[in-house]
């Protein structure tokens, strides 16, 4: 135990008067309230969360110290309440999720599977433009919250997987993720509309995996080639005959795999998309790099998508201005020193990439949409490694990184060549939904988008949008 | 001039790219544990290993030249 007896104590943030202190401002709107924080008290401040504190951190020194500890210190686990009804109440794993996320590491994430993965997002979005009925407008939300259910089911559980999925599914998805209220601290079970919403869908998606299952029961034996995570899990039996894992326990696994990497891709993919239309110098450069790729024409290579500077660096400013996770929590397992502050065991510590992705100086004009910040020699996500946060930093970094960066370039390096994309609201109408702890984009957000007159051939005027 | 690659542990969460760069410098167990196989690499694998470097998707790895 650190000796914390000549240590401040974080400075509390004005507001908070009622008996659940701050809570109802994290609901409503927990980027003000975090910015307030930072405001008033610094880098190491601090919120009520219904008689809890919150110990928020920002700037380089105190991140690198949050994203450097060791979970002995700042323990992961038990800092997101509301994930437990969203995965599944009493649904037992063989594994920690520590283990689990190492296991869908090795299995799916690992550079050596990312050359096949870029093949099959490919495939995907021009599986499900195919199929879209092409309305004039399109709702980015629900466009991109469908498409990547198909892309990361697909690479992470396999194709045959993704086959006996529908809109419906996504749709099933969505209300688990709008079932991530700030008043699980409290009590994750409240009597609430989108917790009601959460756990109906969560049932409705056991019905849905048990008729899969069936299906599959009394089916032909899998093939090596078409064998699936389904097909694995579906092939360990206890010594009776029987599924070791049941529809409930299949489904409280699959949620957890594609739970991270589905609303954080798609929502950076709505708002890369977003920000690049409201800038046209800037589409323009990267409809430059994809025409010189020519990729309407043929697929595109793994290592073309590695190299992608512009595309990237959008993606990078959209990720930096629009992190799709606003905070990121761990609990203090002892007392603990940071910046000559005291922590105290059973504190929430928090750093918010909402907050420090838009820290001066670390970002000059920090509000502004400029990815050109990327290119040598500023890269300031380099520079920047402890503040430039969107997938936080040290040993909790966001495992599926690379693979989103990836995933994200393969959909965009398919989708603009061959569709003209162009704003149906006003530009400053879209806007983040940030009453949930899974942020969304809010709704209406509406794009037009028509197919390109050249668009299965060359793309040859396909840079021409400004 | 020598030169040699330095790890961050706290960083690496062992993707393997660096292995896919520079098999001949970095081996990447099955549960994504790194070695760094050469303490002083020659200059013939310099090229892949500044490959290795920049496509680090945690960017744990860094040269140092001695």
């Amino acid at each position: 135990m650190t000796d914390t007896s000549e240590l401040l104590e974080p400075r509390m943030v004005s507001g908070g008067d009622s008996p659940t202190g701050h809570l109802d401002e994290l609901r409503d709107d927990p980027v003000a309230l975090m910015r307030r924080v930072h405001d008033e008290c610094g880098d190491v401040g601090a919120f009520d969360l219904a008689g809890r504190r919150v110990v928020l951190l920002a700037g380089a020194e105190a991140n690198e110290w949050f994203f450097r500890a060791p979970e002995e210190d700042l323990d992961q686990a038990e800092a997101y309440p509301f994930m437990t009804p969203v995965f599944g109440e009493g649904v037992v794993f063989d594994a920690s999720p520590e283990r689990r996320r190492e296991m869908l590491h090795n299995q799916a994430l690992r550079d050596k599977y990312m050359r096949g993965h870029a093949e099959t997002i490919s495939e995907q979005v021009e599986r499900m433009i195919s199929e879209w009925d092409r309305p004039a407008e399109v709702d980015l939300l629900e466009f991109f919250a469908e498409l990547t259910i198909y892309t990361s089911s697909a690479c992470l559980i396999g194709k045959k997987f993704r086959e006996s999925l529908d809109g419906r599914f996504a749709e099933l998805f969505h209300d688990l993720e709008r079932g991530t209220d700030a008043i699980a601290f409290v009590d994750p079970y409240a009597d609430i509309e989108s917790f009601r919403a959460r756990d109906a869908a969560r049932v409705e998606m056991v019905a849905l995996l048990q008729a899969i299952m069936d299906g599959r029961e009394g089916g032909p034996p899998a093939t090596d080639e078409d064998r699936d995570l389904l097909d694995v899990l579906m092939s360990i039996r206890e010594d009776d005959g029987s599924l070791r894992f049941d529809a409930n326990m299949v489904t409280g696994m699959f949620i957890s795999m594609m739970f991270a990497g589905h609303h954080t891709t798609s929502t950076t993919a709505a708002w890369t998309l977003l920000e690049l239309l409201k800038a046209p110098d800037e589409m323009a450069k990267v409809m430059g790099e994809l025409q010189a790729l020519n990729t309407a024409g043929e697929p595109v290579t793994y290592q073309a998508l590695r190299e992608m500077p512009h595309l990237e660096s959008a993606i990078k400013e959209a990720l930096r201005l629009h992190p799709p996770l606003i905070l990121l929590l761990r609990v203090a397992q002892d007392d603990l020193e940071v910046c000559g502050h005291r922590i105290t065991k059973g504190d929430l510590v928090g750093a918010s990439p909402a907050i420090s992705n838009r820290l001066t100086p670390d970002f000059v004009e920090p509000d502004a949409f400029d990815p050109d910040r990327y290119l040598a020699p500023r890269e300031d996500d380099l520079a920047n490694p402890w503040t430039w946060i969107p997938f936080g930093a040290g040993r909790h970094r966001c495992v599926g990184a690379a693979f989103a960066l990836m995933q994200l370039k393969c959909i965009f390096a398919w989708l603009l060549p061959r569709f003209d994309f162009d704003l149906a609201q006003p530009a400053d109408s879209y806007r983040t939904d940030n009453s949930k702890m899974v942020v969304q984009l809010a709704q209406p957000c509406l794009v037009s988008m028509v197919p390109r007159a050249d668009g299965d051939d060359t793309g040859t005027d396909a840079g021409a949008t400004s | 001039m020598t030169w040699r690659v330095v790890v961050d542990r706290d960083l690496c969460q062992g993707h393997g790219v660096c292995e896919s760069e520079a098999p001949d410098v970095f081996e990447v167990s099955k549960q994504g544990e790194l070695t760094i196989t050469r303490d002083s690499p020659g200059d013939e694998v310099r090229k892949a290993v500044e490959q290795a470097v920049k496509y680090c998707p945690t960017h744990a790895l860094t040269i140092v030249d001695d």
